[in-house]
């Protein structure tokens, strides 16, 4: 056995500043592709052919290409084609947020339309208009199906975060790999962020039962 | 209040209802009556325009409800409607199942509206139920309260849209009992049903339906003693 963690000591502080750097655009990422997604969703269920076209086919070009071919075109085809020198940051941002935005129109698209189809009649029998009834009375039963969906896409998001080392950003991921270039032992960095990615998403995981549980005590 | 002119519905190349022409007045009590499949739900919610009729027209107090100038929502909030499986707002106490649309539709203030909901209850016997949820209520209370809800909109038109094809026997009465009292307070009402016995006693009129087209249309007790049609005969051979 040839391990010796004493030798991660001095780069502790270093990766675990890695982690905020990944929750950091992690975060946004979620917001702007959960605003986004909603977006899409509405689009999705909406009646108008063209708009709803173009939805369903940035759904499928962003479900069906590789995150990190996504990652690579945004970070080096900006530049090349508009001059603009994109940070790595943003770029993570742009990817993460854009790619996650088709997964959450589909998973908000699915859960409204689960709702029973009884319920919109219902409404629209008593009159009430368009908007409240998709406010009061379909999203609120399509966020139990929603919910738990959402929390599995944020948590493969977090996972799949770890890409954006391939663009020099410095985030939890790469940050073992300077390390491990440093003291040339991969084994304990690489061990030692990945104990801390299992904590970061067991905590969304219990996160997320906490929230299903809340949903279903409502049945 | 209600006429229906040259009515035509179909679904692709299926042909639902075709050419229907009839009307309700203010204060009547129609049941449509006929085998699975002759079009009667259909019929009954081409009348709020839950379904769009493919021609024809239908007028509600004389606005033309086909037109689509109309405001469809406007024409709704006097047509109350009860459907076979209740569709009860899952996620809002009984309370408020009944007071959402008076205060959201009508701008009703929510202590008149409470009162009403409550008034209402009390009428459909479920007074103890206020806060309660309606997945913990029996199917007849649910369309019980379906019914309360709808009557909450202080509609001038009923539609049921065979209130208890989706109830246990036993609470087949409860649900009977509650439209008998309103047949009796002088409301119209529009009321798909398989309950032969509650179309004989409480319907001013019966209109037999038969493959999308209304085969008779008369009083119930000429319609159940004396057929004119084969059709109606052999309809009646087998559910009575």
């Amino acid at each position: 056995m040839n391990l010796d963690f004493s030798q991660i000591v001095p780069y502790i502080p270093f990766m675990l500043e890695g982690v905020w750097v990944t929750l950091q655009f992690v975060i946004i990422s979620i917001i702007f592709g959960f605003i986004l997604g909603s977006l899409v969703a509405l689009v999705k269920i909406s009646n108008i052919k063209w708009l709803k076209f173009l939805a369903d086919a940035y759904t499928s070009v962003f479900r069906g290409t590789p995150l990190i071919l996504q990652l690579l075109l945004i970070y080096y085809a900006i530049p090349q084609l508009t001059g603009y020198d994109i940070s790595p940051f943003l770029s993570a941002i742009l990817t993460f947020g854009l790619n996650s935005s088709a997964y959450v129109s589909e998973i908000i698209r699915a859960g409204i339309q689960a709702v029973d189809k009884g319920q919109r009649e219902a409404a629209e029998a008593l009159g009430i208009p368009y908007r409240p009834m998709m406010l009061k009375i379909i999203l609120p039963q399509a966020m139990k199906n929603i919910l738990p969906a959402l929390m599995n896409e944020f948590i493969t998001l977090t996972k799949e975060s770890a890409i954006v080392s391939v663009i020099s950003y410095l985030d939890l991921m790469r940050r073992a790999q300077v390390v491990a270039s440093d003291i040339y032992r991969n084994f304990e960095p690489l061990l030692f962020v990945g104990v801390l990615y299992y904590i970061m998403v067991m905590i969304l995981t219990i996160a997320g039962k906490y929230v299903e549980k809340r949903m279903r005590a409502s049945d | 209040m209600i006429k229906v002119e040259q009515l035509h519905k179909s679904f692709g190349d299926n042909e639902v209802l075709s050419d229907l022409n009839t009307s309700i007045e203010r204060g009547e009590v129609v049941t449509i009556i006929g085998p699975s499949g002759s079009g009667k739900s259909t019929f009954l919610r081409c009348l709020n325009l839950l379904e769009k009729p493919t021609s024809g027209h239908v007028f509600v107090n004389d606005a033309d409800i086909t037109n689509p100038k109309v405001d469809i929502l406007k024409v709704r909030e006097q047509i109350g409607m009860v459907f076979q499986h209740f569709h009860l707002f899952p996620h809002m106490t009984v309370l408020d199942n009944l007071t959402y649309a008076p205060m959201t539709v009508k701008g009703m203030k929510k202590d008149e509206a409470v009162r009403k909901a409550k008034d209402l209850l009390e009428r459909v016997g479920l007074s103890d139920k206020t806060n309660a949820y309606p997945n913990s209520l029996s199917g007849g209370q649910k369309q019980r309260v379906a019914i309360a809800r709808a009557l909450a909109m202080e509609p001038e038109l009923m539609l049921f849209d065979e209130p208890t094809s989706a109830l246990d026997p036993e609470m087949v009465k409860e649900v009977l009992d509650v439209i008998k009292d309103l047949a009796h307070s002088g409301m119209t009402l529009a009321v798909v049903t398989h309950e032969m016995g509650f179309a004989k006693e409480v319907a001013d009129r019966v209109v037999f339906m038969d493959q999308g087209k209304i085969v008779e249309e008369t009083q119930p007790k000429t319609f159940f003693d004396q057929p004119q049609t084969e059709r109606a005969q052999n309809f009646l051979d087998k559910v009575l």
